[in-house]
């Protein structure tokens, strides 16, 4: 299998498909994820170019550790049959749909994955799905499309299509993305998956975009979609853990360890017994503490995006 | 009263009045500076009326030349100049030079290297054409006027002040004469025998052309938040620390992320050296950094900075960067930031010749400031497009790798083995340490190995170390 | 099999526009480049670009190259961009 489904992913690097100066640095800056476009960023006239210009990429670089996210053309499209097929080939982890309505959506690009993966005599269920949820159709649909595959890792919303959907506008205090945003932190823990939220297009107004942050990361989201490796810090900041909140979560740590030791099956810290979401919490203020550099790894966690 | 006749007039005319009163004549040196950079307007004016007047066979030792003096190549091509002399070379002259314009090789000279050199006797100037904004009638000159219009403004006049020094015959071409004394001042009157008043000097919009502006390319960025991380490490971010950063988007970039840590730490500095920018200032003028010893102000804040700030110091090329004995601020210099065009895996650095061979850059203070300071930083990026910055072998020894002790690339940091103590204090901090073989594999595996320039045996210049012997050749390249 | 002339790829710094015509089936291969890097990566661009038309089944073809710096993946995906175009009857290009 080629995708982790529970992994950090804070930062997701959007990626213009036809534009091959950024390609070879892409991971550089600290982005959990990058996510090659075929979509919006390409001309109509040059799709056919941006696929092989990301194809050629993805077979070429190393990339590291880094996730690589390709977000294709819809597939009722011209394009996004092929663009998955030629993603697939070039090593792509997961792929992001735009535009899902319906878990039809879902299941159909599963489908032609399954295709792929056997014309190209790749193991079957190696590659992931991500799907973006751009429309109030498909935020009622929600709960289906996050529960309609086995591959999918995440869900996201794409805010410039779904404010236009509702005849609106984004605000800075994002009003309207409200209830859509929680929806979809909602749909992603009960489907166990991850939760992303959308793009902040003016990479200069570093104020609005930290409120931004800060905001999502309150409402659980798991990450953000960045567009320039400008934003890339700020975010990871953000869900970087407080020295305090790192202390108490290493003490719960520690505190689980000793009763494992001792074959306890009740864990307590200073007289209290630890309930499963405070380990839970824990485990993540850790990981993201890692992520962050602040503290060393010395203890693996099997769930570490979760 | 007095016979006025004691009285000296140095007011000229003309500059084909200064040129006849100079004595000078065929084969005889000349020199110019580089504080207008590539807005210069002295060279082109001085050498034209030369021309005209039939003089060959001269030499021109200039501080440094720019795209802007292209028309010296029908000089060259004429007999008129013969031998030059600079820092550094670009555009089209710099471009029929590599091609074998000219039958002597340029002789290329550190800052530090040149001002010694004059100083030495080594050069000797026989006239120097000095552009300065003001002056009074007897010679006190600076880089800006206090009197009035002000437009024609470069900063510090610390190259032309060497020449003004040691010169045999020092001629002034200024935009503006102002009431005696032009005091305090950087060129002094008993330096100077001959002054001429002319429309035009330069273009101060052709000192930064926005190079030194900040970067917000994240590549730059990465790489000046590493450099910055060398500099918190490596054991001389203390109270009354020094440093100089050059020019180039990661270098300037690297004083922002300073700052923070600064603050964070309250220290601040005792001084900032070199090339000054507008970064520079406004650490400057915050009180991050006490004092400015400042040789050429790179863009129109620092010459602006230099006329107000009374911590912010124009000193001359010798008091900055010399090698002799009695030492240059560069010895008191703790950390520098150095930008490259090539580094090899023996930590030499090329800023002069490109990839492809030909001359397009400045040795600057390069050397001086990398040889003297404590902790000499280079910052380049791993590749640029398709060309590998580092490299088996640099086109050009500049700066030798032993005075370089890290570079700085987005992809890693690698420490000049002769530095243990340094690998320690920065793999301690954990930052991303690698070898510099390593760091040259990893460039070659994005862009694939560049087939070496081919040359000619003719020899275009000759790079001198800062100590004067010669330090490497430039080739005229095969076509 | 080349049937139409087609371009692929920009001008764009790191990038490299590639245009290839149509010839007469006997006239070969005829491959035009410019690049700054041409001293010491011409070869091998010139290599990149042969192959691929090579690998692509075409005999004879003029192709006119305008290189930006551009790596090795970025001419190859350039180059099956155009060869697919210029072997299309649905050409978008032209």
């Amino acid at each position: 299998m080629r995708f982790v489904k529970n992994r950090l992913r804070r930062t997701m690097l959007f990626i213009p498909g036809n534009n091959p100066s950024m390609m070879p640095d892409a991971h550089l800056y600290g982005a959990d994820a990058l996510m090659f476009d075929l979509e919006d960023s390409v001309k109509i006239t040059e799709k056919d170019a941006a696929r092989d210009l990301v194809h050629q990429a993805l077979k070429t670089f190393n990339y590291g550790d880094v996730e690589l996210v390709v977000r294709v053309n819809p597939l009722n499209t011209p394009h996004g049959k092929a663009d998955v097929m030629s993603m697939i080939e070039a090593g792509v982890q997961v792929i992001r749909l735009p535009k899902t309505e319906h878990a039809g959506d879902v299941l159909e690009a599963e489908q032609w994955i399954d295709h792929c993966e056997e014309v190209l005599g790749i193991q079957k269920g190696s590659v992931g799905l991500m799907a973006a949820i751009e429309s109030g159709q498909g935020i009622l649909n929600v709960h289906a499309i996050a529960t309609a595959s086995k591959r999918l890792i995440g869900i996201a919303i794409g805010a410039e299509d779904f404010v236009t959907d509702l005849k609106t506008t984004r605000s800075p205090e994002g009003t309207e993305l409200f209830t859509a945003r929680s929806m979809i932190v909602f749909a992603a823990r009960a489907a166990g998956i991850s939760a992303l939220d959308t793009v902040f297009s003016d990479v200069n107004d570093e104020e609005g975009f930290c409120a931004e942050v800060a905001l999502i990361k309150q409402m659980g989201f798991d990450g953000k979609s960045v567009i320039n490796p400008r934003q890339i810090a700020p975010v990871n900041q953000l869900y970087t853990p407080s020295p305090n909140e790192i202390e108490k979560a290493q003490a719960i740590i520690e505190a689980i360890r000793e009763a494992d030791e001792k074959g306890l099956g009740v864990v307590s810290l200073n007289g209290k017994m630890i309930d499963r979401p405070v380990v839970l919490r824990a485990q993540r203020v850790i990981a993201l503490a890692i992520a962050a550099g602040v503290v060393e790894n010395t203890v693996v966690f099997d769930n570490i995006g979760g | 009263m007095k016979a006025t006749a004691i009285r000296t007039n140095k007011l000229m005319d003309s500059i084909e009045v200064a040129i006849e009163r100079s004595g000078l004549t065929d084969g005889m040196t000349i020199s110019f500076h580089h504080h207008f950079r590539n807005g210069d307007a002295i060279i082109n004016q001085v050498m034209a009326v030369i021309s005209q007047k039939g003089i060959k066979g001269l030499t021109i030792a200039a501080s440094s030349l720019s795209d802007i003096h292209a028309p010296l190549i029908e000089y060259i091509d004429r007999g008129i100049v013969k031998r030059i002399e600079t820092s550094g070379l670009r555009g089209e002259l710099a471009n029929s030079i590599s091609n074998g314009l000219m039958e002597e090789p340029i002789v290329f000279r550190s800052h530090g290297n040149r001002a010694e050199a004059i100083a030495s006797r080594e050069i000797v100037i026989d006239v120097a054409f000095l552009g300065v904004p003001a002056c009074d009638d007897m010679g006190n000159a600076n880089g800006f006027n206090r009197d009035g219009d002000n437009s024609a403004a470069c900063g510090s006049l610390g190259y032309a002040m060497v020449d003004a020094q040691y010169a045999n015959y020092v001629v002034l071409l200024t935009q503006h004469i102002v009431t005696y004394p032009n005091t305090p001042c950087a060129i002094k009157q008993n330096q100077v025998d001959g002054i001429v008043k002319l429309d035009y000097i330069g273009d101060p919009k052709g000192i930064s052309s926005g190079a030194t502006r900040y970067s917000t390319n994240p590549k730059d960025i990465k790489i000046a938040k590493l450099a910055c991380d060398v500099m918190l490490n490596a054991g001389l971010f203390e109270d009354g620390f020094s440093f100089q950063t050059g020019t180039g988007g990661a270098s300037l970039a690297v004083t922002r992320f300073l700052k923070e840590h600064m603050d964070s730490k309250n220290i601040r500095a005792s001084f900032a050296l070199g090339g000054i920018t507008s970064q520079i200032v406004k650490l400057h003028e915050a009180g991050y950094v006490k004092k400015l010893l400042d040789v050429q102000s790179f863009d129109l804040d620092a010459v602006k900075s230099i006329q107000e700030n009374p911590y912010h110091q124009v000193v001359d090329a010798q008091y900055y960067a010399t090698p002799a004995a009695m030492g240059g601020a560069v010895n008191r210099l703790d950390m520098v930031v150095l930008s490259a065009l090539e580094v090899d895996v023996n930590f030499n650095v090329n800023v002069l010749t490109g990839s492809d061979g030909i001359i397009r850059g400045a040795v600057g203070g390069h050397p001086d400031t990398s040889a003297s300071a404590q902790l000499s930083i280079i910052v380049v990026p791993l590749v640029r497009g398709r060309m590998p910055s580092i490299l088996a072998r640099v086109n050009t020894i500049v700066t030798s790798g032993d005075t370089v002790d890290v570079v700085v690339t987005d992809q890693g940091i690698a420490v000049n083995p002769q530095r243990p103590d340094l690998i320690a204090r920065l793999a301690n901090a954990g930052l991303p340490l690698c070898s510099i073989e390593e760091l040259k594999e990893r460039a070659e595996s994005i862009t694939g190995t560049p087939v070496a320039i081919q040359y000619t045996n003719r020899v275009v210049g000759v790079v001198k170390h800062r100590t004067g012997y010669t330090l490497d050749h430039i080739y005229q390249v095969k076509r | 099999m080349i049937i139409c002339d087609a371009i692929a790829g920009t001008l764009e710094s790191s990038d490299i526009l590639i245009q290839i015509f149509c010839v007469e089936d006997e006239a070969g291969i005829e491959i035009h480049l410019e690049s700054a890097v041409i001293y010491q990566f011409g070869e091998q661009i010139r290599k990149v670009i042969l192959s691929e038309l090579q690998a692509a089944g075409v005999k004879s073809a003029k192709v006119r190259a305008v290189d930006r710096g551009a790596l090795d993946c970025t001419i190859i995906a350039r180059m099956r961009t155009a060869i697919s175009r210029a072997s299309s009857i649905h050409n978008e290009q032209v």
